[in-house]
């Protein structure tokens, strides 16, 4: 192991995109969707998971080192490609370039998400509850910054799911490979869904 | 065709350092040319448009039929053989360059010896020296065979790596090619003997998790070579021989 150490860090940032990172994702996404059933419904179920014993631990374990150890790995792997979709105009290079460009997007929004919310609230300068996202989404700027960086993450997500499919040897002919695609397509409406009509619920109201 | 004559613009280079230039000629135009048969007519009357004597351009060549994989270059932008690319289909002026992933040797050679060295990295080849005879090997299925037999199509052109984002000078990653050729030798019932040390190699620096799958070299392949497909077959391998490694018996071969 120690002398194939690339190896092992393109697998293993592969396999963390899924697990757990694209599983904590999901989860994050349906708490928040609780915004649509109403201030309180939300506030108890982020409070269920604020309340989780060893919430640091947690954290850490499977949010904070997780993300960090992809998105760095990510950054480098973004910046030793030599882009030539303009040559190569095919869909899969598309896909490959646009999971690039939102690996870089969704690291933006996480940065300022994280900063705006859990460092905020660890600081003690916010409370978790309706009001802190309520605040932030009624502003125009933020409201459309939280769309674009969902979208970024939900894709980025998707996308990578099939590649991930890929990666690990399941999907191998061409047709499962097509299959996958549609499939990702779904993954990708669904959880889309799910994002943003919570951000609509907390800028407008469920 | 109207025309009487072709114009070639040809991106040309004195000697490996050198830098690049650009130069165009105009060649009179017989019906059925194909790229090469425009370059010797180049070699034969070295004057360039604005009629002054220049040196032949020179390129490699050899088999003259889409097998040897030695003519590649940047035609109108699309890496392909020039042997096998007829003057009548492409729209003018024509461009000529080298391809952009190999250092240029002159004008529109370049070496390829990323893509030997590279086979040799993989082992790709079937070993069957021995102190004594060793006998006749296995006998493979016919229809495995006609399957073999697609993949051993490569001809080593680099077309696939010009293709591919992955392959460049920030990165040492393999290109498609070569792995490939581990899924045909290790289809292979003697060749599968040293599947173990094949697949390592994959697993080296440089080796198959370099692949991000913008699957370009399978849309470009001249050859039709099923690349993606044999990527992700190789993947699986891999994984497998890595956790056999790592938590499987001692003897891994
Ligand atoms: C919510 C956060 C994220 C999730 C759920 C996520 C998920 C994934 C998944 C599932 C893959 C597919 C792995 C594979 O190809 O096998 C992937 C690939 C990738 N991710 Fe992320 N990712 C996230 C954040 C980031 C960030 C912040 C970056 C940094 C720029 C990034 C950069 C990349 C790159 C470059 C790839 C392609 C790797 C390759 O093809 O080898 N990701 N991601
Ligand atoms: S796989 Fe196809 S494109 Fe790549 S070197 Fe072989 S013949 Fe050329
Ligand atoms: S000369 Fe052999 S492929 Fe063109």
């Amino acid at each position: 192991m120690a002398e194939n150490r690339d190896f092992f860090y393109r697998r293993l940032h592969s396999l963390l995109g899924v697990i757990p990172i694209g599983i904590f994702l999901i989860q994050h996404l349906l708490v928040n969707h609780f915004a649509v059933y109403g201030r309180e419904s939300f506030e108890q179920a982020a409070g269920f998971i604020h309340g989780l014993p060893f919430r640091i631990v947690l954290e850490f374990v499977v949010i904070y080192i997780p993300i960090l150890f992809h998105a760095i790995l990510g950054v480098y792997i973004v910046f030793t490609v030599k882009y030539n979709n303009k040559r190569y105009s095919f869909f899969r290079n598309l896909m490959f370039t646009f999971q690039r460009i939102s690996g870089i997007i969704t690291l933006i929004f996480i940065t300022w998400h994280v900063w705006e919310t859990r460092i905020a609230i660890g600081l003690g300068s916010a409370e978790l509850n309706y009001s802190l996202m309520e605040n932030i989404l009624t502003q125009p700027f933020m409201f459309w910054f939280y769309i674009v960086g969902v979208v970024s993450t939900t894709f980025h997500f998707a996308n990578g799911l099939w590649s991930f499919l890929v990666t690990w040897g399941f999907t191998i002919t061409p047709r499962s490979q097509r299959v996958a695609t549609y499939a990702t397509l779904i993954v990708f409406l669904v959880v889309t869904y799910i994002g943003i009509r919570a951000i609509i619920a907390f800028a407008y109201g469920a | 065709m109207a025309e009487n004559t072709i114009t070639m613009i040809i991106t040309r280079q004195d000697s490996p350092e050198s830098s690049p230039y650009e130069e165009t000629f105009k060649i009179p135009y017989r019906e059925n040319m194909n790229v090469i048969s425009a370059l010797m007519e180049i070699r034969r009357n070295p004057v360039n448009a604005n009629g002054e004597n220049t040196t032949p351009v020179y390129w490699e060549m050899n088999c003259l039929e889409e097998v040897c994989g030695a003519c590649s270059m940047i035609i109108n932008g699309q890496a392909r053989q020039s042997c096998a690319t007829l003057v009548d289909k492409l729209e003018q002026p024509i461009r000529l360059e080298p391809m952009s992933t190999f250092p240029v040797m002159r004008d529109l050679s370049v070496d390829r010896s990323r893509m030997f060295d590279s086979l040799k990295k993989v082992k790709a080849w079937i070993p069957i020296d021995g102190t004594h005879d060793l006998g006749p090997g296995p006998r493979m299925p016919e229809k495995k065979r006609q399957w073999a037999y697609e993949l051993s199509k490569c001809m080593t052109c680099g077309v696939c790596l010009e293709a591919c984002p992955n392959v460049n000078s920030n990165s040492d990653f393999i290109g498609p090619a070569a792995l490939s050729q581990v899924r045909l030798f290790n289809a292979h019932p003697t060749g599968e003997m040293n599947k173990g040390e094949r697949l390592e190699a994959l697993m080296e620096d440089g080796g198959i998790h370099g692949c991000g799958n913008s699957q370009n070299c399978v849309q470009v392949c001249p050859k039709g070579i099923p690349l993606t497909t044999s990527i992700a077959a190789m993947n699986r391998d891999t994984n497998i021989q890595a956790f056999k490694n790592f938590f499987g018996s001692d003897h891994v071969y």
